[in-house]
């Protein structure tokens, strides 16, 4: 019975019938959160699991419980906000001093070539300068307080916001520009309706990384001078060879990068819903 | 407001683009430039509508553009060129904000020009949710909201399909018969041309000269979808382009 069906469904060419292959998935990224989460606690589980079963020595590696345990205590004990409230306002200080400076230069050279030509190549020289070399100048200029940080985290957003904001206003659709000219629009108009939203996707984009480079600079900012902060609760337990404070420490930069990424990408979100 | 071109000539370096160049655009009529690719017709426009400056040769309008005109030469680009970030009524309120208009004017023009151009119910669409021909639509509207003396219009259906192209050709014809317009229009498309053109400016290969200017009487709007008079003068255009083009694609071929 199978094979009359067949035979009057088959088309005029005979031979088997095959489905055509799919091949035309992938390549196109999806929102699926809990894989994060599943690989983290994967993680996590492997690493207490050898913990405790003895295949990896607690000198490697602190157990994860410890280092919660430390982290509830640190809570509990009120320090934990004591160590967190002095870093976040330096990293929001410096990275908004970093940023805001970084996004208005870029702009400038992305507009007017003769800033473009002075100052590309200080750009590109200072650039690779690791920051944290300059932490004695910078102590010696702004003081072993708050202003040698603030200066060290605004220096090391800085560099990387020129960039991706001048890399950003050169790609603006230059016929947009074309057009607006041919309207008449003011050039103060141009530059505000269609430069900065068009150079808007860039600039956001250089700054998930200039925020991240923050965040790995306040660690540094505070080797000097500094009781309380998240990179100096680290340093010291570093310098004990204290694993447990020292993973809660980063377990807690891990979670500000975590955070700070989110929002940004909540913004994306908000101001480029016009893309495509 | 007319438009007069005198003596233009042109190189980009050492290619020699334009060649020549005298024509005169009376006001109220579409003047229609074709030619081969490569001719130089973007580049005529960008000089009437002073976003660049030819080497030789001078535009000039004679008689001051109309009250009430904002913008008196106006463009329409191939690729429409909305601000994607912008909603409709934000594209066509940008022109006018520089000229101080904002508000209940704003919005009284706006509203006018997309009635004129059957996209009222789209206002507050963002552009990516429009097909190709309402956004060129959009496009139209926008340069209609500054009320301009000459469009100006590069190609302004070539990014577009023929059914889009036909309908889209149908509201220009409309648009000027309710109330009549200057236009520079730039096509490849010579069924377009003879559509919509009171005079026909068909342009050599590069350098670009004026090989022939030709009239068609008939009014645009008793000029109808495969029209055997228009069928006969676009037969005559291709005639005279046809060896011109062809010497323009081998040309390409070299390089
Ligand atoms: N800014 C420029 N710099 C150098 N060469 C240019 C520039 N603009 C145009 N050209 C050259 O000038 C010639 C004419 O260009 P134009 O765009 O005006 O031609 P066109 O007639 O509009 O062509 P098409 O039909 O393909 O749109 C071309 O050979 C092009 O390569
Ligand atoms: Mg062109």
């Amino acid at each position: 019975m199978s094979d009359t069906t067949a035979a009057t469904e088959r088309p005029a060419s005979d031979g088997p019938a095959m489905e055509v292959r799919f091949r035309g998935g992938g390549f196109a990224p999806q929102s699926r959160r809990w894989v994060g989460v599943a690989v983290f606690v994967a993680l996590v589980a492997l690493v207490e699991w050898g913990t405790r079963a003895g295949w990896i020595s607690p000198l490697t590696l602190p157990r994860p419980s410890d280092v919660f345990g430390t982290f509830v205590e640190l809570w509990n004990s009120g320090l934990l906000f004591k160590h967190l409230g002095p870093s976040l306002s330096r990293l929001a200080v410096g990275a908004a001093l970093g940023a805001s400076a970084g996004v208005l230069l870029g702009v400038l050279i992305g507009l007017f070539s003769y800033v473009r030509a002075g100052l590309v190549p200080l750009v590109a020289a200072i650039f690779p300068i690791p920051k944290i070399a300059l932490l004695p100048l910078f102590v010696i200029w702004f003081g072993i307080d708050e202003g040698s940080k603030y200066a060290l985290i605004a220096f090391g957003t800085f560099t990387p916001t020129v960039v991706a904001t001048y890399g950003a206003v050169d790609n603006v659709d230059r016929s947009l520009i074309r057009m607006g000219q041919s309207f008449g629009l003011s050039w103060l108009s141009i530059v505000r309706k269609i430069v900065l939203p068009g150079a808007m996707p860039g600039i956001l984009s250089g700054l998930r990384i200039s925020l991240a480079i923050a965040i790995i600079l306040l660690v540094a900012a505070e080797m000097l001078g500094a009781e309380y902060g998240i990179g100096a609760y680290i340093l010291q337990a570093g310098s004990l060879y204290d694993l447990e404070r020292l993973f809660a420490g980063v377990v807690i930069l891990s979670l500000l990068g975590v955070i700070v990424s989110a929002a940004i990408a909540q913004i994306e979100r908000r101001v480029l819903g016009w893309r495509t | 407001m007319d438009i007069r071109l005198e003596a233009i000539r042109h190189a980009y370096g050492d290619t020699e683009v334009l060649q020549d160049i005298s024509l005169a655009i009376p006001a109220g009529r579409i003047v229609c430039l074709v030619g081969p690719s490569g001719c130089g017709k973007s580049t005529l426009l960008r000089f009437i509508g002073g976003l660049e400056r030819p080497m030789e040769g001078r535009v000039l309008q004679i008689g001051a553009p109309p009250e009430g005109c904002l913008n008196p030469l106006t463009f329409v680009f191939q690729d429409f060129a909305l601000l994607p970030w912008r909603t409709v009524q934000g594209n066509i309120s940008l022109v006018l904000e520089d000229h101080g208009i904002r508000g209940k004017r704003a919005r009284a023009i706006i509203d006018d020009v997309l009635a004129r151009t059957r996209l009222s119910d789209f206002a507050s669409a963002l552009p990516k949710q429009l097909s190709g021909g309402m956004k060129q639509r959009v496009a139209i509207a926008r340069a209609l909201a500054v009320n301009p003396a000459v469009m100006l219009m590069d190609e302004p259906l070539s990014a577009l399909d023929s059914q889009t192209r036909e309908l889209l050709m149908d509201d220009l014809i409309t648009l000027w018969t309710r109330q009549p317009f200057t236009s520079v229009y730039v096509t490849h498309n010579l069924a377009e041309a003879v559509r919509l053109g009171h005079r026909i400016v068909v342009l050599s290969r590069r350098p670009g000269r004026i090989c022939e200017v030709v009239e068609i009487e008939k009014p645009l709007a008793e000029r109808l979808y495969a029209d055997p008079d228009l069928d006969e003068v676009q037969r005559h255009l291709w005639e005279m382009m046809r060896d011109e083009a062809r010497a323009a694609e081998e040309e390409l071929i070299d390089v």
